[in-house]
């Protein structure tokens, strides 16, 4: 307890570290929106919440982790992990998710549930249960005398995933197939009847969605640890950030991923590294009684 | 008799489209009032706004006196306001007479009684307002199997089950073999006149709705368009203009 | 025989067979507690997730807040929690066996009740939630337990917290902690066969078929809901407790708030077994158990893989379990009426 008041009583006193913890909050939360967007993808156009969504996540990142230690470049991990991690996700797709998309949607939350499982359990095998991160030799910037300090390599992780943002962007607004997923978002039977091959446009979603996952998993291994467990937590706080947002709405992802981001740095600034996890779980629980409490005021629940 | 239902200067838009605009109408405890207008005339809307589904963005709405517009469904109900839905809601995995026993009016039971099993004479009782409704021979068949119009009685017998003091009944008659209406009617004017119900009807089958209520609500656009009894309304250009004229 | 005197014989057998059973095969004895405490944990998930359609992917809380609470009610009645976690076992502090059955009655009390008051407090929120939001709420629930717990020094944080051992032989320890266990499921079953047949358990299957229906009836839905899983967080809570008692020595994350083990498999035993049936979730369980031995045995270190394999392939084919088929193909087995032509035109469909 005196540990949390001194903490407090630090951001008071120097005002400086605030900004140190919003710009690291927001340097993480650039790529926990990134997942996030992933998923509100795939939650919009199949109406499939993916659970595995981290563990994709951390998929990426290992693949990256492996492919260093065989002599290729970090960043050259990133398109390399977007690649393989879309060919995870087809074959994730054809085996599992088609078969549950017309389920209800406890069935597909249980199937990628046990996806993950899966997942979590093979990457523990492969690679061992440590956290793994690869050390990129770039400068760090200093500034205000030192306090505030921007290792260039979480910059580089930044501005990629930007760059990947919105390229995805780009890609679903002017592309046939952008068009395709957006249309089967709004009505997947009117699609069909336009001749929108469906089946292909959610196996297309799907694999883009893990391969978006694996590009920001190869990020964050530069710009922090990865571990077999940790997917569990990205799932979590893509689910916050999309629960927060609401489907369809890119700057809300963004918005959201990056505040949930400094919230979580705040967080375990206040109240001890070893909080971190706990963070990004009471936040969800944060959101869905602030949603709740949003719904109860139009006389509804939230389903 | 009393006012039990008084709607006052309600108003609900959805987006830009107005469903009510300042409506106020009151239901007498006891009558059967009914509730016509063409189609999309916000009929259901006020239904909706009446039970509790959404917000009212305007007005007030008072349940035997007491303000019930920012209440939520089930405690709306738990005052003894029931409602029938258009596209009926059963227990399709249950046979009839489970759907009955489900309608118990739980609001009436002390809390340990729930954790009874029921008794002869619920069981009894279920079947004989089936009989009422005439489904006594079908009260053993899984309810999803029966027809729609079937299942639109079992519905109506299941509201009686719960005992309400006030039924909205959403076009009790809609999807009904022709046949089988008069025999409805008169059901629902037992209900009416043996059980007490109050009645709020939803009807489009002016035929219908002018046999059995004694003060109609005529509503066109969200607007209410006219009052008064059948004979009024049947008689008021407006109205004819509105919706007979349309037919 | 008449048709109620074979019923007898079954359940004097069940009976029978559940005091005989650690006799019969002494070698598995542990096997055997686990498998009650499977049953017990996939009965419980099955009231709120199969008979009321609350699908809670969080029900482990209640197993893991049952072990501590039970730890340190057994603790806290002879010695300061605090000082005792802290010294982490160093040796002073020891039970007589008084204070061992005390805390273990007590503990095992209290345990079961503060999850059911805390199931009343967490699902006046929760309850709100509906589908997958339900799901996801409570999971995330169980995993910040989990976390915040294992920050709790008090409790004794990450190292986890260690109970006094039973007062006699290791073999009459198993024994002893089977038959909790098998008496709690034992007690566990009647009680749910007892409360389906009520209004009560009408009650919940209406809200489990259409929630908004059963609403405009008036029903105390979300009174009945919270009930269901507070009397679900009993004995969940006791079962974690008897747990705790079992293993001597817990730890939050893999025991105690083990999300991904236990906290799943409660839910796959009870697909495997067919949701909202009285016996589908004691038959799952059965077969989750034996799935996962054998497993355990043949498939070294990849049994974790085909444990997320049997519940991938579970969820995707097999969904509405072995009831479930059964309902499917004899309906009059299960009591249900259809008429002759439906049956006939699901026949020919088929």
């Amino acid at each position: 307890m005196d540990q949390i008041i001194s903490n407090i009583g630090l951001l008071l006193e120097f005002p400086i570290v605030n900004l140190k913890i919003i710009i690291d909050g927001v340097m993480i939360g650039a790529l926990f929106a990134l997942a996030a967007y992933g998923l509100a993808l795939v939650w919009g156009v199949m109406n499939v919440k993916n659970l595995a969504q981290g563990d994709f996540v951390i998929a990426g990142g290992y693949i990256s982790w492996w492919l260093a230690h065989q002599g290729l470049h970090p960043l050259l991990g990133v398109p390399v992990s977007f690649v393989i991690m879309w060919g995870i996700g087809w074959v994730c797709y054809k085996l599992v998710i088609s078969r549950v998309i017309e389920r209800d949607l406890f069935t597909s939350l249980l199937a990628t549930f046990g996806l993950a499982i899966m997942m979590a359990q093979i990457m523990n095998l492969l690679f061992g249960s440590d956290t793994q991160s690869l050390k990129l030799d770039y400068e760090t910037l200093y500034f205000a005398d030192g306090l505030i300090d921007v290792p260039i390599a979480k910059l580089i992780g930044v501005i990629m995933a930007a760059a990947l943002a919105a390229a995805v962007i780009i890609f679903m607004k002017s592309s046939r197939m952008g068009q395709a997923i957006r249309a089967t978002a709004q009505d997947a039977r009117a699609a069909r009847v336009l001749g929108i091959d469906t089946e292909k446009v959610y196996a297309f979603t799907f694999s883009l969605n893990s391969a978006i996952c694996g590009a920001a998993g190869a990020i964050i291994v530069m710009v922090w640890v990865i571990q077999p467990f940790y997917g569990i937590t990205y799932s979590i706080r893509a689910f916050v950030i999309v629960t927060a947002a609401g489907l369809g709405n890119l700057p809300g992802v963004i918005a959201a991923g990056l505040g949930i981001g400094a919230a979580e740095q705040y967080g375990s600034h206040i109240f001890g590294i070893g909080y971190q996890q706990a963070i990004a779980v009471v936040l969800l629980l944060v959101v869905l009684v602030y949603r709740l409490a949003q719904q109860r005021r139009v006389r509804q629940v939230l389903k | 008799m009393s006012t039990i239902i008084d709607v006052s200067h309600v108003s609900k838009t959805f987006g830009g489209v107005v469903a009510n605009k300042n409506i106020s109408l009151t239901v007498e405890k006891g009558a059967i009032t009914g509730l016509i207008g063409p189609n999309g005339s916000g009929k259901t809307t006020l239904f909706n706004s009446i039970v509790g589904y959404h917000p009212i963005d305007a007005g007030s709405i008072k349940y035997e006196g007491r303000e019930i517009s920012a209440m939520l469904v089930p405690e709306i109900a738990r005052l003894g306001l029931l409602r029938t839905f258009q596209q009926t809601r059963i227990y399709g995995a249950m046979n009839c007479v489970e759907n009955m026993l489900i309608s118990m009016p739980h609001r009436k039971m002390r809390f340990l009684d729930a954790f009874r099993r029921n008794s002869r004479q619920d069981r009894e009782r279920a079947e004989h307002l089936l009989e009422f409704v005439g489904l006594y021979e079908k009260r053993l068949l899984r309810s999803g199997s029966l027809s729609f119009g079937q299942q639109k009685l079992l519905e109506f017998a299941m509201a009686l089950m719960n005992e309400p003091t006030v039924l909205l009944l959403d076009e009790p008659t809609a999807g009904i073999n022709p046949t089988l209406i008069n025999g409805l009617i008169d059901r629902l004017i037992k209900a009416n006149t043996e059980f007490g119900i109050t009645l709020l009807i939803i009807e489009h089958n002016m035929r219908v709705i002018m046999n059995m209520a004694e003060t109609i609500y005529c509503l066109a656009h969200g607007e209410l368009l006219a009052a008064g009894t059948a004979e009024e309304i049947q008689n008021n250009q407006s109205v004819i203009d509105a919706y007979l004229g349309a037919h | 025989m008449t048709m109620a005197q074979k019923k007898w014989l079954f359940y004097a057998l069940i009976i029978a067979f559940t005091l005989f059973a650690p006799f019969i095969f002494p070698a598995f004895r542990t096997q055997l507690a686990t498998l009650w405490l499977m049953i017990i944990v996939a009965v419980t998930w099955d009231m709120t997730g199969g008979q009321m359609g609350y699908n809670s992917l969080g029900n482990i809380f209640f197993y893991g807040t049952g072990m501590y609470v039970a730890a340190v009610v057994t603790i806290g009645l002879v010695y300061d929690v605090g000082e005792y976690t802290g010294a982490a076992g160093g040796g002073k502090y020891a039970f007589t066996d008084a204070q061992y059955f005390t805390g273990l009655v007590l503990g095992t009390i209290a345990a079961g009740v503060f999850c059911a008051l805390s199931a009343l407090v967490l699902g006046y929120v929760l309850f709100g939630l509906r589908g997958p939001y339900f799901a996801i709420g409570t999971l995330g629930v169980a995993i910040a337990a989990g976390e915040l717990v294992s920050n709790w020094d008090w409790v004794g944080g990450g190292q986890g917290i260690a109970l006094p051992v039973f007062p006699g032989d290791f073999d009459s320890a198993k024994l002893f902690i089977y038959y909790l266990f098998a008496g709690t499921g034992v007690v566990l079953f009647i009680f749910v066969k007892w409360l389906y047949a009520t209004r009560f358990g009408a009650a919940i299957n209406a809200i489990r078929d259409d929630e908004e229906k059963a609403e405009a009836m008036g029903l105390h839905t979300l009174m009945y809901k919270l009930m269901t899983w507070a009397m679900s967080a009993f004995f969940v809570g006791v079962a974690g407790a008897i747990s705790a008692f079992q293993l001597i020595h817990f730890e939050p994350l893999e025991t105690a708030y083990q999300t991904i083990n236990l906290g799943i498999f409660m839910v796959v035993c009870v697909l495997l077994g067919g949701k909202g049936t009285l016996w589908g979730p004691v038959i799952g369980a059965i077969l989750f158990h034996i799935f996962k031995e054998v497993t355990w045995n043949y498939f070294l270190g990849w049994q974790w893989v085909a444990l997320g394999a049997l519940i991938v392939i579970t969820v995707v084919y097999f969904q509405d379990g072995l009831m479930g088929w059964l309902q499917h193909r004899k309906p009059e087995w299960f009591g249900m009426r259809v008429e002759k032509r439906d049956r006939l035109a699901q026949e020919a469909s088929e």
